[in-house]
């Protein structure tokens, strides 16, 4: 296994740190207090091809690979957790499933305008009664003549309110179960689709997040996504390549909080030393940055298959699950680290470890993540 | 219809400025960081290509591993890039470098509507000199200290050129050389399909047997030989002693104060 | 231009500075450079000169004298009415290889720093940019090491009939000095920084005998390749902290009253020429809005100067400020963390204190 970066890759993470420091982090704190959707920061980093990484050129991607779209939602997430998962949600649940599973002209159509921030794309599959259990889905799509008419409704759908394109799942065979689940391609305007209440939540406070609504949503048959009756394939493919997005933020979150933690300590006098000359506080932090670093190798490997094509649907399930899990209590650890500073809101920590929570419940709870790798396992 | 814009490659004294026991720089311990100054004159040349197409050639001298950094230009826009490098161009004053710079421009090829853009100083020795030495070397006009590129149209360059206590406003025609601030702009970042792109682009190495034949370059106008200045002693300053508590708050401590910062040419 | 150059460096005699005029007025910076000229020329035993170049400014050119000045050379021409490179460094460069000074000094304004590396080059010398400190004689510019430098002087050799210019300036913000030697050719150049050098007491007796000279010189437009469109004089625009040369900030001490601390504070930013800033706790206060605030949630600062008043210097203060080159803290408390990362500290009431500090380093800065 190469350790090494490539040229490009170094040259990549270089500009995602600057950026991140430069843009990203001074709003990051305004952004969570006042849950404000940083607009003018998906502006920007459209501009410098941040919203399409890995894919080709010729659908105005910027030609790049996976392991650079992973290091750059690490890179934003160490300052900011809302920002990185607004480019993963993007990237990897809507321009990535139709990029691998649309059409040409589907491709041809939205994934140009989605690469150059023109459009910002969802995912709907959650629904009221079907988290975990996907398979559960209750929207309904029913092909009348040239379209399709979908009714039904989509909950806690990361971007919502600033997307224009969906990649919707719903039943066209209530009958067949799994094999009843189609997916399209929705657009915000289509008649008969709205979007809903916005939900006030823990952490990624700037992420928008909200319910989808579709009452006779007519959808053009053209816009089906793979075959009738694939959806739930789909969604699940779709759901490995959003899970090393998800595993980048929590190692960016849980990053950023080693980081801010070794400043502080270093800093900070008590019984006349500081903070850092502590032995507990040396422990902490290699431990911290150990789990960490571990979390990276993870993340990474499973973006290096992903790019060569080879299964990688367990090793990003490891990679969040442990990422996750990692970023959780390295945040936590630093809150403590900073005592009764770290509680408030004057440093990031607390925030972080606010933002951190999210990574172990959505695209697939740390739970779903065990079970894949049980699956995969072959443990029955 | 040409921009060739100078860079130089400079430790970062943002931060913590690193000085060997011996009065000289330690450049080991410094993160390499492209000339603020020389950035915004980047910018301000991919502004023009924005506008007009033409193409963006950067200009660097200095050691190998200065490719690095020309490499970031060219995932910032820049077209193609030449690095300037060989053992007898070590130890150049200004005007030293200056010669090899203009040399490297003619090699390069001037044309009757190109720019070279230059930053107006490098924080590593802040002389402001190299650009209007090589506008010198060059016969070209100059404009220093430029704020903002007005026009750039018909062979007529229009800048506001930055006075302590207003601007001018400067007329001249191309071929020329303008100096410009970091204040002019914002320069822009690399993306992300620059940065895929910059491998691929044209990037020449100057060394000492590429510009040996135009007259600008003799043994005695380049490196060490051909510096005019040198040297004479480098030194620290006494060092920053923990803080002064001043005795008293009446008007002779204020005074007194005021004595020292002036004394030190604080205020 | 080399063949120039080639001539024997015993040629060139005398102290010349640059006087530069705006809009007909001469520049402060002129008397100080002519005071520091004095100084040189009387250690090398020759002339001190001063070049004025513009439209009707002979009427000037006795000032100069006042402060030390042999001779002023007076060059007018319409072409020369406002400054622009190729006319003043033609004009200049010819009366310099006609007249063969050996020490050339220009003020280190944006002007001087167009005009000296373009002269430089033309004439084949070197130039010092920035100077903070010359010398010529030896004995003095030792003197000058003892007290400006960690040099172990014991283990230095000097050559002490030495006669060239020794050119001080600081490099790296201060944190490296480098003197730098011209010894090969001439004139030896060097711009000097503004407000470094002494002005001498105006003699009138020496203004009235300054002689001046007209020297011949040709100048036409077409040795103008720039055009001067417009001359705007602006008002200073506010600068934003992290760009601010210097910062004065105000804290929770400012209590009291808060307009008249906040008022001080601006005057004393006046006067040092710096913008305001404060701590958290008078953003949150709403005393100041947010875009003033220094530290770990506002903007990191490292100006030359920053005065912290009122500030008690918590931890998330001090990380947005303490790389400032010079900081000076006023506080009511002796125990006030700020006092620890202060080069200057002074323990007592800013309101009290701050009238006092504007009137002081006003008076320093006029008796400069």
């Amino acid at each position: 296994m190469d350790f090494v970066l490539s040229k490009e890759q170094q040259m990549a993470r270089a500009l995602f740190r600057e950026f991140a420091e430069n843009e990203v982090k001074p709003l990051a704190e305004e952004v969570d207090e006042t849950e404000r959707f940083p607009e003018e920061t998906v502006e920007k980093m459209a501009k410098l091809g941040m919203l399409g990484i890995y894919f080709p050129k010729k659908y105005g991607g910027a030609g790049a690979d996976v392991l650079t779209y992973a290091m750059c939602v690490e890179e934003l997430s160490k300052v900011c957790g809302t920002t990185g998962v607004i480019v993963s949600a993007h990237t990897s649940l809507c321009c990535a499933p139709i990029y691998e599973h649309g059409t040409e002209e589907q491709k041809m159509k939205y994934l140009p305008k989605l690469c150059s921030g023109e459009w910002i794309g969802a995912f709907g599959l959650t629904e009221p009664n079907a988290g975990t259990d996907a398979s559960g889905q209750q929207t309904t799509a029913v092909l009348e003549g040239d379209h399709y008419v979908l009714n039904g409704s989509k909950i806690f759908i990361t971007n919502a309110g600033y997307a224009q394109v969906f990649v919707v799942f719903a039943m066209t065979d209530s009958c067949a179960g799994n094999h009843g689940i189609s997916a399209f391609i929705v657009e915000r305007d289509f008649p008969g689709f709205s979007v809903g209440k916005h939900e006030k939540k823990m952490g990624i406070k700037g992420s928008s997040t909200c319910e989808l609504i579709m009452e006779d949503c007519i959808v053009p048959k053209e816009n089906l996504l793979g075959q009738v009756g694939k959806g739930f394939k789909i969604a699940m493919q779709t759901l490995d390549g959003g899970r090393i997005g998800i595993a980048s933020q929590a190692l960016g979150l849980g990053e950023g909080a080693v980081d801010e933690a070794i400043a502080y300590t270093k800093e900070r006098v008590q019984f006349g030393r500081r903070i850092s000359q502590f032995q507990n506080t040396q422990f902490q932090l290699a431990d911290m940055h150990t789990r960490m670093q571990a979390a990276q190798f993870l993340v990474y490997s499973a973006a290096m298959k992903k790019e060569a094509h080879v299964p990688y649907s367990m090793d990003a399930a490891m990679a969040k699950l442990f990422a996750a899990e990692a970023a959780s209590d390295v945040t936590r650890r630093a809150v403590q680290l900073f005592g009764g500073y770290g509680y408030t809101r004057e440093y990031p920590v607390e925030r972080m470890m606010r933002d951190a929570k999210i990574t172990e419940i959505y695209e697939g709870t740390s739970e779903v993540q065990r079970m894949v790798i049980a699956s995969a396992l072959g443990v029955k | 219809m040409k921009a060739i814009v100078c860079v130089k490659q400079v430790p970062d004294t943002s931060g913590k400025v690193a000085v060997n026991p011996d009065g000289t720089l330690n450049r080991a311990s410094m993160a390499a960081i492209i000339n603020p100054d020389d950035k915004s004159a980047l910018e301000a040349a991919l502004q023009l290509k924005d506008n007009t197409g033409c193409e963006v050639v950067v200009v660097t001298m200095g050691p190998p591993p200065a490719e690095g950094m020309l490499r970031e230009l060219l995932a910032m826009g820049a077209d193609r890039a030449v690095l300037v490098s060989a053992r007898e161009f070590g130890g150049s004053d200004t005007y030293a470098t200056s010669q090899i710079l203009a040399a490297a421009i003619n090699k390069i090829g001037l044309e009757s509507d190109d720019v070279v853009f230059c930053g107006r100083q490098a924080i590593d020795g802040d002389t402001a000199q190299v650009g209007p030495q090589i506008a010198e070397k060059l016969h070209l006009p100059q404009i220093t200290y430029v704020a903002g590129v007005e026009k750039v149209e018909a062979g007529k360059v229009v800048c506001r050129r930055e006075l302590e206590d207003g601007y001018m406003m400067i007329e001249t025609a191309t071929p020329c050389v303008l100096t410009c601030l970091k204040e002019m702009n914002e320069a822009r970042y690399m993306s992300v399909s620059g940065i895929m792109e910059c491998y691929a682009k044209p990037m020449e190495v100057f060394n000492y047997e590429t510009l040996k034949d135009d007259p600008l370059i003799q043994i005695d106008t380049i490196g060490l030989k051909g510096s005019p200045t040198n040297i004479f002693k480098s030194f620290t300053p006494p060092q920053k002693g923990v803080g002064m508590m001043m005795e008293g708050a009446d008007k002779a401590t204020c005074a007194k104060l005021a004595g020292i910062l002036a004394g030190k040419h604080i205020i | 231009m080399a063949t120039f150059n080639n001539t024997n460096l015993a040629d060139f005699k005398g102290v010349w500075v640059f006087c530069e005029q705006r809009a007909g007025v001469l520049m402060p910076t002129d008397f100080e450079l002519i005071s520091e000229g004095r100084k040189l020329a009387d250690e090398l035993g020759v002339e001190l000169c001063g070049l004025l170049l513009g439209d009707n400014v002979e009427g000037l050119a006795k000032e100069l004298g006042g402060y030390g000045a042999d001779k002023v050379l007076v060059c007018e021409s319409p072409l020369l009415k406002d400054y622009t490179t190729d006319a003043y460094t033609k004009v200049i460069c010819d009366v310099i290889m006609e007249q063969k000074p050996e020490i050339f000094l220009i003020g280190a304004s944006n002007i001087g720093r167009d005009l000296g590396p373009r002269c430089a080059a033309r004439l084949h010398t070197g130039l010092t940019a920035d100077c903070t400190h010359l010398d010529v004689d030896v004995n003095k510019y030792i003197n000058f090491l003892k007290e400006s430098s960690t040099l172990d002087l014991s283990t230095q050799k000097f050559d002490m009939e030495d006669r060239n210019l020794k050119m001080t300036r600081p490099a790296f913000g201060g944190h490296l000095m480098a003197t730098i030697i011209c010894p090969r050719f001439r004139p030896c150049m060097s711009t000097v920084r503004p407000g470094v050098m002494k002005k001498a007491e105006f003699d009138q007796a020496k203004a009235d005998a300054c002689q001046i000279v007209k020297p011949a010189f040709t100048l036409t437009e077409d040795d103008c390749k720039t055009k001067v469109l417009e001359i705007v004089k602006a008002t200073k625009e506010l600068v934003d902290l992290t760009g601010a040369e210097v910062v004065v900030s105000v804290g929770r001490g400012i209590s009291k009253d808060v307009e008249k601390g906040i008022a001080l504070a601006h005057e004393l930013a006046d006067v040092l020429g710096g913008v305001v800033g404060g701590s958290r706790a008078t953003v949150d206060a709403g005393w100041l809005s947010a875009d003033h605030q220094v530290g770990q949630t506002g903007k990191t600062v490292h100006p030359r100067i920053y005065v912290a008043l009122g500030i008690s210097g918590a931890i998330q203060h001090k990380a947005g400020m303490q790389d400032s080159e010079c900081i000076i803290a006023v506080n009511k408390a002796c125990n006030a963390p700020i006092f620890e990362c202060a080069d200057y500290a002074i323990e007592g009431d800013l309101f009290k204190v701050v009238p006092m500090l504007i009137e002081e380093f006003k008076a320093a800065k006029a008796g400069k």
